[in-house]
């Protein structure tokens, strides 16, 4: 039942279905850079398995020429290339859109479905008669479906023939191997399918001061431009290619030109605990120091975040969260590590958290996080997740001002040291209830013994209990202080909207479009993301003029929800849960669906 | 915290510094009269005194136990951080890594650094951070009142009476095979000895363990316990006797002939071994090991500077890390630019 239909261009959504270790993720790359490069703005998402190789493993491109590149979960094309998913791969496809899939052997007549148009491409038979090598074989596959898509969806092949020159310039035979395979592809599609289908591409302006980069190298690029000269870290997905970009850019920008020495310590420890310890060591000493972890790393580092937090010494430490508890799905996305990391530690403690919602946010938010780790002395804790992190996400170009100079806060020098008659660590302290510190070796006036355990307000140890908690009150209110510098939270309102949608980081741009979905369904709303904790008054203010507010986030129990109730003044009931916790990047329907279903709740 | 008081008496010698002894102590010990660690805090600060270090160039780093608290009791005027129990091979490992000019001494106990702290430790010794690292070495827990630790012999009594069943760690052995580079054992009894040995420990470019047996007197120094002073007075046997010479003073000319070696350390300092036991070679890690695992299958407890090793490249040196601690390099020379941002984004398109 295949009908004419109408020319869609520069919206739609297609999914890869591939197998785990066999080198698709270089041809789903190129795709998607390619459409980047044609000017449309594009989104990819790899949604793949905890394994190195064999598994199912899926990329999801979305083009969408309004900008709207959330995770669609509408496809209307799948290339499935995995046999042993074929099923359920076949049944995603919306109805009316199209499967290919390689026609080397003949597809089960129980997956064909009439509402779907199935192209085949011989892929493996055509790589097989033009390739040698098993490995090169298999690789090739991947690179001919890539072909037979630029026929099908009208992808500029001069863009891609730039692309492999660019990647394989230096190595002239996978350069012509890529170029075959592309071609293989491109011409079977051509003379054997109807192209371009339907859905298909078309230059446009629109990524034009953009670039193309996963949160993790933005992340990275953030600690080298604010400073940081000594970062610690334990292997974890999805948070190693943080310190992999971290330790590459140090490599080409920290090496002495004359010496070839490096301004730069990193540290890979023997565990989490380690690593938080190391940042400490090296922050108390005076260095800006981070970490980058995930949540199982989190919950180790907890003990020494209160050392660190008691103590007042700064730590920077970037949280990429994955799916929990526990080892929970390493390779899948969440925002579940919101409250362990506000109150991470045992006793009183509380955090300044930072929650970017894309690459750029990422790169700009590290900077942030040394200063305000510095100016506030304490921990600092990022939260990326694994969708900003381990994505490539089209972002704005990321601008650097020179006259930034990094706000080390209240560090007195050996000259003002020399001035005081006697030097106390936690006081005076100052309108943000921040007291000067002295850092090792600086002046013997300086010197100072730094302690975990009870203190009074000179530093000296203490159980005296009006001694303790004089102390533990000015971090309360330090950290009370804090709302004012963390990032303003992004407010866009409606006229006559009386709905609140809330949430944060990487639910972003799934939130907007969901957002504007509803106001052309007559549900206006206006819309919040917090990008920072403790929360400002604005914050509060916004959640106050509503009589509903939906939280939307990813994890069970609604822990940005928590917070909020736990750290404002507002009552539960004004608070609604729209949570998808399942493992996958949120979608805009996801936000549609679960703000008409509530509202019809709340209605009636 | 309880100050000394500070009444210096006018005939007590100064360092080229110009400083006493007297400046080279912390506040009053809070420990049990006749603990082991305040024979060891007193070396420290001998040691100390006579390397003429300024006082807030040192960093004193613990962790958590009766050993850890100790920094307080020594160098008053040098940095400290008394951090997490097991934890302070970690902070001291950022710590050398931001600021490569102080002089790092960390206090751990047996519960520190044999059980909580085992991994962390291993792992310094493995990076070969610059440190002088001790362990005041009591066979128990004192804090928490009489539990065995993880060198507890097997035999060894609790003061219940209650004989350990489960294999001691020994660090001196372990830390030879991780391939530690300045490996002592001493006796907090015994400051001839133990003095030097610091002292050559803190002038070591890599990490110095020095385990020192430091008898707890409440809880384990009873008959049946083999950390007793008695038992350790008795078994200790010293097998290369470690004089240190400062770099300013000459070599003395009455070395006796046999039996001496001289190591020259990094900063021009040497460590002069009198090879008390005549067969003992100090250089050699293999003969060291199955020397001293001979010698402790005796129930004897070898002393002395055990093994040294000057080549080993400490942790900046592995790293390639710049001259000029981190801490002092300036930021213009830490971050590229926007020109330099620019181009590089020229990879992301």
């Amino acid at each position: 039942m295949h009908q004419e239909q109408q020319v869609r261009i520069n919206d739609f959504a297609l999914k890869l279905a591939n197998v785990n270790g066999t080198g698709s993720a270089s041809a789903n790359g190129l795709l998607m850079q390619a459409i980047f490069r044609m000017g449309i703005p594009v989104s990819g998402k790899n949604l793949f398995p905890s394994n190195i190789q064999g598994l199912p493993t899926w990329y999801e491109v979305r083009v969408n020429k309004a900008g709207n590149t959330a995770r669609a979960i509408d496809y209307d094309l799948m290339v499935a290339m995995n046999a042993e998913t074929h099923a359920r791969d076949i049944k995603e496809v919306k109805s009316g859109g199209w499967v290919l899939y390689d026609s080397s052997w003949p597809l089960p007549n129980a997956l064909l479905r009439p509402d779907v148009t199935f192209l085949g491409v011989p892929l493996a038979k055509l790589c097989n008669e033009a390739f040698g090598e098993p490995r090169e074989r298999i690789l090739m596959k991947n690179i001919a479906y890539a072909g037979a898509l630029c026929a099908l969806l009208d992808i500029d092949m001069k863009v891609i023939d730039q692309l492999l020159l660019e990647k394989y310039g230096k190595k002239k035979a996978l350069q012509d191997s890529n170029h075959k395979a592309l071609r293989l592809g491109y011409d079977y599609a051509t003379e054997h399918l109807q192209c371009p289908l339907p859905i298909r591409l078309q230059q446009m302006d629109a990524t034009g001061g953009h670039i193309l980069i996963d949160g993790n190298t933005a992340t990275a690029l953030g600690c080298l431009y604010a400073g940081a000269t000594v970062a610690a870290w334990y292997p974890i997905t999805p948070a190693t290619s943080v310190m992999d970009a971290f330790k590459s850019l140090t490599d080409k920008f920290r090496k002495d030109p004359e010496t070839g020495k490096k301004n730069v310590c990193i540290l890979q420890a023997e565990d989490e605990l380690a690593a938080i310890g190391m940042v400490i060591g090296a922050a108390w000493n005076g260095a800006r120091a981070f970490t980058s972890t995930a949540g199982p790393g989190i919950s180790l580092m907890s003990e020494l975040i209160g050392l660190a937090y008691y103590a007042e010494i700064p730590a920077v430490i970037v949280d990429v969260q994955r799916t929990g508890p526990s080892t929970g799905m390493p390779t899948r996305t969440q925002q579940g590590d919101i409250l362990a990391c506000a109150y991470a530690s045992h006793g009183d403690t509380k955090h300044i958290l930072l929650f970017p919602s894309n690459p750029n946010e990422c790169f700009h938010f590290a900077v942030k996080a040394f200063d305000l780790a510095e100016k506030f002395q304490t921990p600092v804790l990022m939260l990326s997740d694994l969708d900003i992190g381990m994505n490539d996400w089209v972002t704005p170009k990321l601008v650097w001002d020179d006259g930034y100079r990094p706000d080390r806060g209240r560090v007195l020098s050996a000259e003002e040291l020399e001035k005081l008659e006697k030097f106390y660590r936690y006081s005076p302290a100052d309108e943000n209830h921040v007291a000067a510190r002295s850092l090792p070796g600086v002046h013997a006036k300086g010197a100072f013994f730094t302690r975990g355990s009870g203190h009074n307000k000179l530093g000296g140890y203490t159980e005296i209990p009006d001694e303790y908690q004089e102390v533990v009150d000015r971090l309360a209110a330090k950290h009370k202080s804090a709302a004012k510098f963390v990032p303003a939270p992004i407010i866009q309102k409606r006229d006559g909207a009386k709905i609140g949608v809330v949430t944060l980081g990487g639910c972003d741009p799934a939130v907007r479009e969901g957002v504007d979905l509803l106001a052309q369904q007559g549900v206006l709303c206006n819309y919040m993301r917090v990008r920072g904790f403790p929360f400002d008054k604005v914050v509060e203010d916004f959640l106050h003029a509503h009589d509903v507010n939906f939280i939307v986030e990813q994890n069970r129990d609604g822990q940005l929800r928590t917070l909020l109730v736990a750290e404002t003044g507002v009552p539960k009931e004004k608070l609604r849960p729209l949570l998808v916790y399942g493992g996958f990047p949120l979608s805009a329907r996801h936000v549609v669906e679960g703000v008409s279903a509530k509202v019809k709740e709340v209605v009636s | 915290v309880t100050k000394k008081p500070s009444v210096v008496h006018p005939s007590l010698k100064k360092n080229a510094l110009g400083l006493t002894i007297r400046d080279y102590e912390g506040s009053m010990s809070t420990l049990c009269a006749g603990c082991g660690h305040d024979s060891v805090t007193a070396a420290i600060v001998r040691a100390f005194w006579e390397l003429e270090t300024p006082p807030h160039m040192i960093a004193k780093l613990s962790g958590i136990g009766c050993s850890s608290k100790t920094p307080t009791y020594f160098v008053s005027g040098a940095h400290g951080f008394n951090s997490a129990h097991g934890r302070m091979p970690a902070i001291a490992t950022g710590a050398a890594a931001a600021n490569k000019d102080l002089t790092y001494i960390g206090i751990s106990g047996d519960g520190d650094s044999l059980s909580i702290g085992l991994g962390q430790m291993c792992h310094a010794i493995r990076r070969n951070l610059n440190m002088l690292y001790v362990i005041e070495n009591n066979g128990v827990y004192g804090l928490t009142k009489g539990q065995f630790s993880a060198s507890a012999d097997v035999g060894s009594k609790s003061k219940k009476g209650e004989a350990n069943r489960q294999s001691p760690i020994d660090p001196v052995m372990l830390a030879l095979t991780l391939g530690a580079s300045f490996v002592a054992r001493s006796f907090s009894g015994d400051k001839a000895q133990l003095v030097p040995l610091l002292r050559a420990g803190l002038a070591h470019k890599g990490f110095a363990l020095v385990d020192v047996i430091s008898p707890c007197v409440t809880f384990n120094d009873h008959e049946g316990s083999t950390k007793s002073y008695r038992y350790t007075r008795e078994k200790n046997v010293e097998v290369s006797h470690a004089d240190f010479v400062p770099i300013r003073k000459e070599l003395s000319a009455d070395i006796p002939a046999d039996g001496v070696t001289s190591v020259t350390m990094h900063d021009g300092s040497v460590v002069r071994f009198t090879k008390v036991a005549p067969d003992y070679d100090p250089t050699k890690r293999q003969a060291v090991l199955n020397y001293l695992q001979e010698r402790q299958s005796k129930g004897e407890v070898p002393t002395g500077l055990l093994y040294l090793d000057t080549t080993a490249p400490e942790m900046h040196a592995l790293n390639g890390t710049t001259d000029v601690p981190l801490t002092k390099v300036p930021f213009e020379k830490l971050c590229p630019g926007s020109a330099a941002l620019e181009k590089l984004q020229q990879a992301f398109r």
